[in-house]
């Protein structure tokens, strides 16, 4: 009797953590085995084609290593992404240009530049928008203009005319990053500067608050979910525009080049490594933002 | 000179299926002190004649005058404060903080601010709870707040427009009587509208029944109920004539349309 009541609560701990773990862990596996699947047969064909031209019999178990261990697979395998990642990030001097800790750097740099650009130009145009009935009129087409633009036609435009005035470097980047990232926000601090009902503005009227009062205790506060919740798009819109800017102009540091670099020469692992880098920068800072979100709105009284 | 005074007041909204008369030819006269409730089916106007006399809308037609002002200038010169349905608290700032926030729009310096936020949360009996957020009091509590909100930079009006409609019979006696009480010990004009006979007869000096299309006062009662009220007034034989009185009041301006 002691005894279970005692070991109820840790019980039900554990079934609580296997009850998250266990789907978690069943969905990672059959992505892995998918994975490894996939690499056997499309990196095969290749095997395939050099057994028979050296006039050999490939055995199945021979053809299933080959196929895992090639230098420039089609597909690689999750084990030599692994090590590609490994080798990256821990195997060299983070200074080096074949570090990926060093690329991912330079990428992260442009993209905080450029979400910060971002995040203040959708803030303000918001309150812009929102005070001013033709500024919502002349502003939001272009705004969602903008956007409808694909960023890869944008983007070597912004990098090529930038350099020729003679700027390179971080600013075009950011300048890229900011383009994709101030829209989300822009149109959530929209949507939240104008949540305060009728009955919030008028006991404001009630008591002759003036504009500014008005904006900086009841808008600017209320706004804050939906300025969380743009945010955490905004942040990974940014890394995405970054990634796109480096690609063009041979730029030679940064994931977008490793990426590119990476498909210049076939190196498929390269490419995967540098692809992994970037989804974890991402996740990362999507999780910072979250946090610094849960943070604020439970302090604030607003969390749901 | 009257605290509220109103002449001829009508007030028409445009609206896409063609003029609606929101009131037509209000007169009423409302002394200092007075506790006046307005009383009415929805659309009769109260709410609207209400938010005239706080500024809050604009009528077209008569003259409506606050403490001898134009309306406009008895809202600057916080003649009144105004307690919605609802208690309208941030739930970003304390229950200390959110009567401090008008007091801050309007400019009053941090001590006296303390000193005044301390003396309407004892009006309201809420002492204690400054510190709370408005999530962790009840909903009766809630509204107790927004009326020390109201009451913090001593305008001589309070105007109420169905402060405890959305509370359950038990609150809401008990904040009548708490109100009651408050009015006697304060001495304020207050305009309060509602839906319920018993709360007017209950709480008012004055009770102005209004009826709709176009709205308009039908008739206006003076009670004749002494100012010390206990709550089972109510089951007296004046109370009940009242009662009934403001019912006939109701019935005569409704057609059955």
């Amino acid at each position: 009797m002691t005894d279970a009541v005692l070991n109820a609560p840790t019980a039900r701990r554990w079934r609580l953590s296997t009850g998250n773990l266990l789907p978690i862990l069943t969905v990672l596996l059959v992505i892995v085995a998918v994975w490894y699947l996939a690499a056997m047969r499309m990196n095969a064909t290749w095997e395939r084609d050099q057994a028979v031209r050296a006039g050999v019999e490939l055995t199945l178990p021979d053809l299933i290593t080959r196929t895992l261990t090639q230098d420039r697979p089609v597909l690689p395998a999750p084990h030599q992404v692994a090590a590609g990642l490994w080798e990256g990030v821990a195997g060299q001097p983070v200074t080096s240009r074949r570090s990926l800790v060093w690329h991912a750097w330079v990428t992260l740099s442009a993209t905080l530049a450029g979400f910060a650009i971002g995040t203040g130009a959708g803030v303000l145009l918001a309150v812009g928008i929102v005070h001013s009935r033709s500024m919502d009129q002349s502003v939001m087409p272009w705004a969602v203009a903008s956007q409808t633009v694909p960023i890869l036609a944008i983007a070597p435009m912004v990098i090529v005319v930038m350099s020729s005035a003679g700027i390179t470097g971080l600013l075009p980047k950011a300048i890229i990053a900011a383009w994709l990232s101030f829209f989300p926000v822009l149109v959530g601090m929209v949507k939240g500067l104008r949540t305060p009902d009728a009955m919030q503005t008028d006991l404001m009227r009630s008591w002759s608050a003036s504009g500014s009062q008005q904006f900086w205790r009841l808008r600017l506060p209320s706004s804050l979910p939906y300025l969380f919740a743009s945010l955490k798009v905004a942040i990974a819109a940014a890394l995405v525009g970054t990634i796109v800017a480096e690609l063009p102009s041979g730029a030679t540091a940064g994931l977008g080049a490793r990426l590119l670099s990476g498909s210049y020469y076939g190196q498929t692992v390269q490419i995967w490594s540098a692809l992994f880098v970037a989804a974890i920068l991402a996740a990362t800072l999507v999780a910072i933002v979250s946090v610094i979100e849960r943070r604020t709105l439970t302090r604030m009284g607003l969390a749901r | 000179m009257q605290t509220i005074e109103a002449r001829g007041v009508s007030l028409t909204f445009q609206t896409a299926d063609g003029p609606v008369h929101a009131l037509k030819d209000v007169d009423l006269t409302v002394a200092p002190g007075e506790f006046v409730s307005f009383i009415g089916p929805s659309g009769c106007g109260k709410t609207t004649f209400l938010r005239s006399i706080a500024a809050l809308e604009t009528p077209t037609g008569g003259t409506l005058r606050v403490n001898g002002m134009e309306p406009d200038a008895a809202r600057r010169a916080r003649a009144y404060g105004y307690v919605f349905q609802a208690p309208g608290l941030y739930p970003w700032r304390t229950i200390s903080g959110n009567i401090s926030l008008p007091l801050e729009i309007m400019g009053f310096s941090k001590a006296d601010r303390a000193e005044r936020i301390a003396r309407v949360m004892d009006l309201v009996e809420l002492s204690g709870f400054g510190g709370k957020f408005p999530w962790q009091l009840s909903g009766g509590m809630q509204q107790r707040a927004s009326i020390a909100r109201a009451l913090a930079f001593d305008a001589d009006i309070l105007l109420m427009d169905e402060p405890f409609g959305a509370l359950d019979e038990i609150v809401r006696d008990r904040l009548n009587e708490a109100l009651l009480a408050l009015w006697r010990k304060t001495g304020k004009t207050i305009g309060f509208v509602t839906h319920s006979i018993p709360e007017a007869v209950y709480l008012s000096t004055k009770i102005v029944v209004m009826s709709p299309r176009p709205g308009r006062i039908t008739r206006v009662i003076d009670s004749t109920l002494p100012p010390d009220r206990p709550l089972d007034i109510r089951d007296t034989p004046e109370f009940i004539a009242l009662a009934h009185e403001v019912r006939e009041g109701l019935r005569e301006g409704h057609s059955y349309d």
